[in-house]
């Protein structure tokens, strides 16, 4: 690799919590922009800044420390957990936020995947809006003008191009969307798929178009939380804990220590736990896989039933639980919501502060799994634990069909039955 | 799908950004805001298409707005007050002052709702954030053209003498939309933070309104006071139009160089300001 294309050096960012506490009112104004000056004074002899000066005002290093170096060409990885960073991190390097300490440089234009349908304005045509959103991403007029047939012919709309937007089907409008922001061409790729909204085809398609620019040599700066799409896609993974760079590797490495460090995470006790994202007026308080029969052995086995149990701190009403399965490489395998109801579902006021979620045949084939819950009350999102719990999954049978090992062909084993040729 | 990459580029010498943490006097980066030129055309384009989308009367309500207030000024304040109007009908007195007053207004309003209304951009994409106010700000001006001519209409409807004059009334909008900037800069900054902002505005615009001499001429005001008035650019600015156009009134002198100065000092601090504050914008809106 020859020269860097992105140099980060010491970078940290900290936000003030009541910044990010909604807007404030002018009450608060007077006794803040006094703190202010207050705060500014006790600045100067630096120390001590970043822990506080006043609890009312907590301050949180979303990144702190951060050195590294991309050359040209290089696919990079960035993983790690929600909250970790890596969003602040991106947002930083789009100019899209400020940094409170360090120094960047970035030689070439940074393009993003995140920001697809930005400036997109609904009572305007699609002609329009690819001038538009053109023009917001930073395209010359000349060059939108240039590239405006390949992005029509990309984004399949010709027909419509003279309708507005508001008119249109959300995919065609995803559509158009993305084929603006894939034909801005920079020199540096960012690709978020955490934040990448749309269906499985439209992600498909971020990826595709990722890889194929990866090809042509140029840099890319890939967010993801699955490890599959990050050590097929990336030579480099740098892995962000914390607000500081834990492991800065091959992906495969980077990878390897992330999926380390989440089970450490799950084995720590989760009341203590502090990597979780929600209001927090109920919180997860323990995660139990058992299987579901009598003697319920914490060995879960292919084909056996299961039983995850839920613990809160507390029991609030229309309380939902949804959790979401994921294999040892980070890739979904299946989701669980408590508030899509069946026919079978039932009550229990012995439970208390428990929810149980039943499985009478576990259909998942042997190898390591973990789950992420994610807790809800009223819509709002209280509390969600990544890792909450891994499990491991033995090999047993599905309905006397015995289940190999992961065999990298899906994690899933259906119930099935064959009809075959011949006598038996 | 195949897409060529880049090959039209590849011969100019990639730009290199260099980001530090903001100082405390930020610099106004003029070179960055002539890049991005294009955006501001294309928000300003923007605005006017959508503007009067989806209302029957469209573009006639850069009309209809000034006239309107035109008509109920010139019945209440005209007919039943009894208003002097320094000697020209109280019709053509009354919107003399309201066209560059309307576009003030309305400019304003849209400059100090334009970065919470596009939040989306704010935190998805970076250019200057100046480019939002300023786009609210500019793209009024052809609603600003627009009643003017209607104002030709009405003076040579009302026999009024139009003289060499007229040709400074582009300055005198000009300085209306540097007030409009500036301030705009000041609201539209506080606005992302303090929401307050957003109820204040009405407030401000109707107080403002009051204390500038569309309703009535500055000379009704008390000599030991004009000084004060002065202070408020606007009043600077309606004078000077309205005198413009049907050569009366006050000439512009102490009124128009106070609100110069003026617009010099809310134009720098409201610059100042933004520039301070726009770093954190993505992270407050």
């Amino acid at each position: 690799m020859n020269s860097a294309v992105i140099r980060v050096d010491e970078l940290s960012k900290c936000y003030r919590l009541g910044q990010k506490k909604l807007k404030k009112n002018l009450g608060e104004l007077l006794s803040d922009s006094v703190r202010n000056r207050f705060r500014r004074f006790s600045n100067l002899n630096r120390q001590g800044s970043s822990k506080g000066t006043n609890p009312a005002d907590e301050i949180l290093w979303a990144l702190k420390s951060v050195s590294f170096e991309v050359g040209q060409g290089e696919v990079v990885g960035i993983i790690g957990r929600n909250g970790a960073g890596k969003s602040t991190l991106l947002k930083i390097l789009c100019r899209i936020t400020d940094l409170t300490e360090g120094y960047v440089e970035i030689h070439g234009r940074i393009g993003s995947l995140l920001e697809v349908g930005t400036g997109f304005h609904g009572d305007l045509t699609g002609r329009e809006n690819i001038y538009l959103g053109g023009a917001v991403l930073g395209m010359r007029k000349a060059e939108i003008s240039r590239k405006f047939d390949e992005i029509v012919a990309f984004a399949e709309i010709d027909q419509f191009l003279d309708t507005p937007v508001k008119r249109y089907s959300s995919g065609m409008y995803m559509r158009l969307a993305f084929a603006v922001a894939a034909h801005l061409e920079p020199e540096i790729l960012i690709v978020d798929e955490v934040l990448a909204v749309g269906d499985a085809a439209f992600q498909k398609k971020c990826l595709g178009k990722m890889s194929e620019v990866a090809h042509e040599g140029r840099t890319i700066l890939f967010v993801s939380h699955n490890m599959a799409a990050v050590k097929t896609l990336c030579q480099r993974g740098i892995f962000l804990k914390n607000g500081t760079i834990s492991c800065d590797a091959t992906a495969t490495e980077a990878v390897g220590t992330y999926l380390r460090s989440l089970e450490q995470a799950a084995s720590q006790d989760l009341a203590v736990r502090t990597e979780r994202t929600g209001k927090g007026q109920v919180r997860l308080s323990r995660v139990d896989a058992c299987t579901g029969d009598a003697d319920s052995s914490p060995i879960l086995m292919t084909g056996r039933s299961a039983r995850f149990v839920f613990y809160f701190t507390k029991m609030v009403p229309k309380l939902t639980c949804v959790f979401t399965i994921y294999n040892h490489l980070g890739e979904p395998v299946a989701n669980f919501n408590s508030a899509i109801h069946s026919p079978e579902d039932s009550h229990d006021l012995a439970l208390d502060t428990k929810l149980i979620c039943h499985l009478d045949e576990l259909s998942l084939v042997p190898g390591q799994y973990r789950i992420n819950v994610a807790i809800l009350s009223e819509e709002q999102l209280q509390d969600h634990v990544e890792a909450a719990a891994i499990f491991d999954v033995e090999p047993g049978t599905c309905r006397g069909r015995p289940v190999a090992k992961d065999t990298g062909y899906g994690n899933v084993s259906m119930h099935h039955r064959w009809t075959l040729p011949g006598e038996v | 799908m195949v897409l060529r990459l880049g090959s039209d580029r590849a011969s100019a010498p990639p730009v290199v950004t260099v980001l530090r943490p903001s100082h405390h006097w930020p610099a106004l980066n003029l070179r960055e805001l002539w890049e991005y030129h294009e955006l501001l055309y294309f928000l300003i384009w923007r605005q006017l298409k959508v503007r009067y989308k989806q209302t029957i009367l469209g573009a006639s309500w850069a009309i209809i707005q000034p006239f309107l207030a035109m008509v109920i000024f010139s019945v209440f304040f005209g007919r039943l007050a009894g208003m002097p109007s320094e000697g020209v009908p109280y019709p053509i007195f009354a919107y003399a002052a309201l066209v560059p007053w309307t576009y003030f207004a309305n400019a304003l309003t849209l400059a100090s709702s334009s970065l919470v209304e596009h939040e989306r951009m704010l935190t998805k994409v970076y250019f200057p954030r100046l480019m939002l106010p300023m786009a609210a700000v500019l793209a009024g001006l052809l609603d600003l053209a627009i009643a003017f001519l209607v104002l030709l209409g009405l003076a040579v409807h009302y026999r009024i003498a139009l003289s060499l004059s007229l040709c400074v009334t582009p300055l005198f909008a000009l300085l209306a939309a540097g007030i409009a900037v500036g301030v705009g800069l000041w609201l539209s900054a506080l606005n992302v933070q303090y929401r307050d902002v957003r109820h204040i505005t009405p407030f401000l615009v109707q107080i403002w309104l009051f204390a500038t001499p569309v309703a009535y001429p500055s000379s009704l005001v008390p000599e030991k006071w004009r000084v004060l008035y002065a202070l408020n650019p606007m009043a600077g600015v309606v004078e000077g139009f309205r005198w413009a156009l049907v050569g009366k009134g006050q000439p512009p002198g102490m009124f128009l160089f106070a609100s110069i100065s003026m617009v010099v000092v809310i134009l720098t601090s409201g610059l100042y300001y933004f520039r301070r504050t726009e770093a954190t914008f993505a992270d407050v809106v």
